[in-house]
């Protein structure tokens, strides 16, 4: 008996020592960077980064997009992913709306820039976000439609049973049970979209940079304790923003009011 | 005026209701059912019963025909404005809401009427409201303590009971004040002694609220049990609609006898009136009015029939006990006269080997008319020698050209049944399998749905595939004319 707990554990071995070797010691020397500057123990790197307006400035325009991109390819997405589960066809169609990710998303990118300035669109603000609505949308529908698909359809015939028309059933039922995918709709759009590197570079020519671009070029600038301020920041804001989402998706099992 | 009255007590009506899947009829009937009865549709898994509960709720259209709820014609009338609420089989409770707001869901989307007004062109309305928070609480309360779950109001649905989460099924259904209940096979999740208690329940239940109840089961000592009226269905047509009473004990052929209760069913022939052959011997019984020498169905259920003494003057036949085992308040004997076997309940203990005299009134014989006395298939000549049925090529003896109309009569007796599907013509699924005394009589229907009647010495499993085949000698093709060209 305890030969095979042995074994079986011997399985998880090689994933522990990934994991060392590349997340765990990788935030290790971030953390320790944040706190070193020319080889002392220091809060300097913090100072620097809070009390640099261009820094916040960069972190607050991030928040805004990526609240904007989710914002739009929740509005999207929701519509798309419920059409989709009403038709029989829908599990193949959600492959169509996937396929975008099958291209490298550098070479997608520059596709797009390139459509943009065929068209003769000025870049800027808007075509980040419809880059960045481009590369994020199928992250929304996946989730929405695989937690739509899994409601159980007696839940919609019940709340029709006792009186609900279409809407009705729409907003009683189907919304409410299709949160879970919902929030990880969003976990899986906002987060990325924040810490993004090179589509707002590229699609803006340079005008707007948001704070993974800019965590970027702190480390190719060599400023590795600032970048490593960043760095921490980020972690934080996607900790934040995983506990906040968890919460909503816990109301909503618990059972609270309509 | 009379006549007005009757149809109004017909609370729901299926007027040549016919439910049609991918050209397979799942469902074709024509009932009415009575306001305030506890009526069951009953049946084995794939008879048509759910179908019609769910058209009844509008959860399906019907393809053909009518259903009426109070006389009123509501076949195109979606669910939510139908005046039935339904009790899911597996309950569909919310798994977002509380107990009490499932229960208030159906409550907080109800509109009731709220005294008139004049609308812009002077005419009299009804002026509609919503109910208010304190009649919903009300509402509700009062239908928790009619379950029993007086503190369970703030409870997650997901962790009550199997029981208590049926109870809130039923609450909330009830608490719209429908007229008629719909009940999905509600006790199948429940164990044994959780079914027993919620059947007389749910019968107190109808008798407090005095509304109708239509009720769904394949189980029949739940339908004999609770209902006023028993509609069994298979195959999506109706077999019989009667009282409990009647219908286990006059069975209207003998796949009713065969689902309700345990019985003996043989094929007999009618001699004359009150005279019936059975196993190689006449009996007396009680029916007439068949044709001399009608092949029959005799059911005899096995409680009516008696282990009497030897001398006793009432006497019907002797036997062979082949075995005989205590079933806790009787003994089941199963008794051999002339190659057939008989199952008696009695409460006589005999010896296996034993020579047993029995005892049947002549009133417990049932005779009923074959539903089919040989299968019959209209099709069309393959070739010369060669006749198609059902998608299959089957040689047989006839001459006639290819694409001549025929008729092919082919015995019970004469259809080959093979456990391998490939070893056969064609290929079927066994749907039914009675046993008749010393042989099986099974029901195989082929995937174009005709269904062959076969009397087999082998025991097929009903949902079995088997392969079917016919010697050319046992079939008999004869011309026909057809009605019609098309």
């Amino acid at each position: 008996m305890s030969k095979m707990k042995l074994t079986r554990r011997a399985f998880s071995y090689p994933y522990i020592l990934f994991m060392m070797i590349f997340v765990v010691l990788p935030l290790v020397l971030i953390l320790v960077n944040a706190f070193m500057a020319n080889g002392e123990l220091t809060f300097k790197n913090f100072v620097n980064f809070f009390s640099d307006g261009s820094s916040i400035h960069t972190l607050l325009i991030s928040l805004a997009v990526g609240f904007i991109t989710t914002s739009i390819c929740l509005f999207l997405g929701y519509p798309i992913a419920y059409l989709l589960t009403k038709r029989k066809s829908g599990r193949y169609m959600v492959l169509l709306f996937t396929l975008p990710m099958w291209v490298n998303f550098l070479l997608r990118t520059l596709a797009t820039k390139e459509i943009f300035q065929a068209l003769n669109m000025p870049l800027g603000m808007a075509t980040v976000i419809i880059g960045m609505v481009y590369n994020y949308l199928p992250f929304m529908i996946m989730p929405l439609y695989t937690s739509l698909s899994n409601i159980d359809k007696s839940y919609a015939e019940a709340a029709q049973d006792l009186g609900a028309n279409s809407l009705g059933v729409f907003l009683n039922t189907t919304l409410p049970l299709s949160v879970p995918g919902i929030v990880s709709g969003i976990t899986m759009v906002f987060i990325p979209t924040i810490s993004t590197f090179a589509i707002s570079e590229l699609l803006s020519d340079r005008m707007i940079t948001l704070f993974g671009d800019s965590i970027n070029l702190k480390f190719t600038q060599d400023m590795y304790g600032v970048g490593s301020v960043m760095s921490l920041v980020m972690i934080i804001l996607v900790i934040l923003s995983n506990v906040l989402m968890s919460k909503a998706d816990k109301g909503t099992k618990s059972g609270g009011a309509v | 005026m009379a006549k007005v009255k009757v149809q109004q007590d017909n609370i729901i009506e299926l007027r040549g209701v016919k439910k049609i899947y991918d050209d397979v009829t799942v469902a074709d009937v024509n009932f009415a059912i009575k306001r305030g009865e506890f009526v069951t549709l009953l049946g084995p898994s794939g008879c048509g019963k759910t179908t019609t509960l769910r058209m009844i709720a509008g959860f399906e259209k019907p393809t053909e025909g009518q259903v009426l709820i109070n006389g009123k014609d509501v076949t195109d009338t979606p669910p939510h404005k139908r005046p039935v609420n339904t009790v899911f089989q597996k309950y569909a409770l919310f798994p977002h809401l509380n107990v009490y707001n499932n229960i208030a869901f159906g409550l907080k989307l109800k509109y009731v009427k709220d005294g008139e007004a004049k609308n812009k062109l002077g005419e009299n309305c009804d002026v509609y409201r919503k109910l208010t928070k304190a009649e919903i609480d009300e509402k509700v309360k009062n239908v928790l303590r009619l379950v029993d779950l007086e503190d369970y109001g703030h409870r997650n649905v997901a962790s009550l009971s199997g029981g208590q989460q049926q109870r809130v099924a039923i609450a909330r259904a009830i608490v719209n004040e429908p007229e008629v209940l719909l009940l999905d096979e509600p006790l199948g999740a429940l164990d044994l002694k959780m079914r027993k208690d919620m059947q007389i329940e749910l019968m107190s239940m109808h008798k407090k609220l005095g509304i109708t109840f239509v009720y769904v089961t394949h189980d029949q000592e739940e339908a004999l049990t609770m209902s006023d009226t028993i509609v069994v269905m298979r195959g999506g047509e109706i077999q019989q609609i009667g009282t409990p009473q009647k219908v286990y004990d006059e069975p209207a052929n003998a796949f009713v006898a065969d689902f309700i209760g345990e019985s003996n069913i043989f094929s007999g022939i009618m001699r004359e009136d009150f005279v019936v052959e059975l196993a190689g011997r006449n009996f007396e019984c009680v029916d007439k009015g068949f044709k001399k020498n009608e092949p029959v169905d005799i059911i005899i259920r096995p409680e009516d029939i008696k282990i009497v003494k030897p001398e006793s003057t009432k006497r019907t036949f002797e036997g062979v006990v082949e075995t005989c085992v205590f079933k806790g308040d009787h003994f089941e004997t199963t008794v051999l006269m002339n190659d057939f076997e008989f199952l008696v309940h009695d409460n006589v203990e005999c010896k296996v080997g034993d020579n047993v005299t029995c005892y049947i009134k002549p009133f417990d014989f049932h005779i009923m008319a074959k539903s089919r006395i040989i299968n019959k298939i209209d099709t069309y000549m393959w070739d010369e020698g060669v006749v198609e049925i059902c998608g299959g090529r089957f040689p047989c003896n006839s001459t006639l050209p290819s694409d001549t109309p025929v008729s092919v009569e082919i015995g019970f007796k004469d259809v080959e049944v093979f456990d391998d599907e490939e070893d056969g013509i064609i290929g079927g699924e066994v749907i039914n399998s009675i046993y008749k005394g010393n042989y099986y009589q099974c029901i195989i229907r082929t995937d174009d749905h005709y269904d062959f009647f076969v009397d087999t010495t082998d025991e097929w499993l009903k949902g079995d595939r088997v392969g079917i085949s016919v010697a050319p000698e046992k079939m008999s093709v004869v011309e026909r004319e057809e009605k019609e060209d098309e």
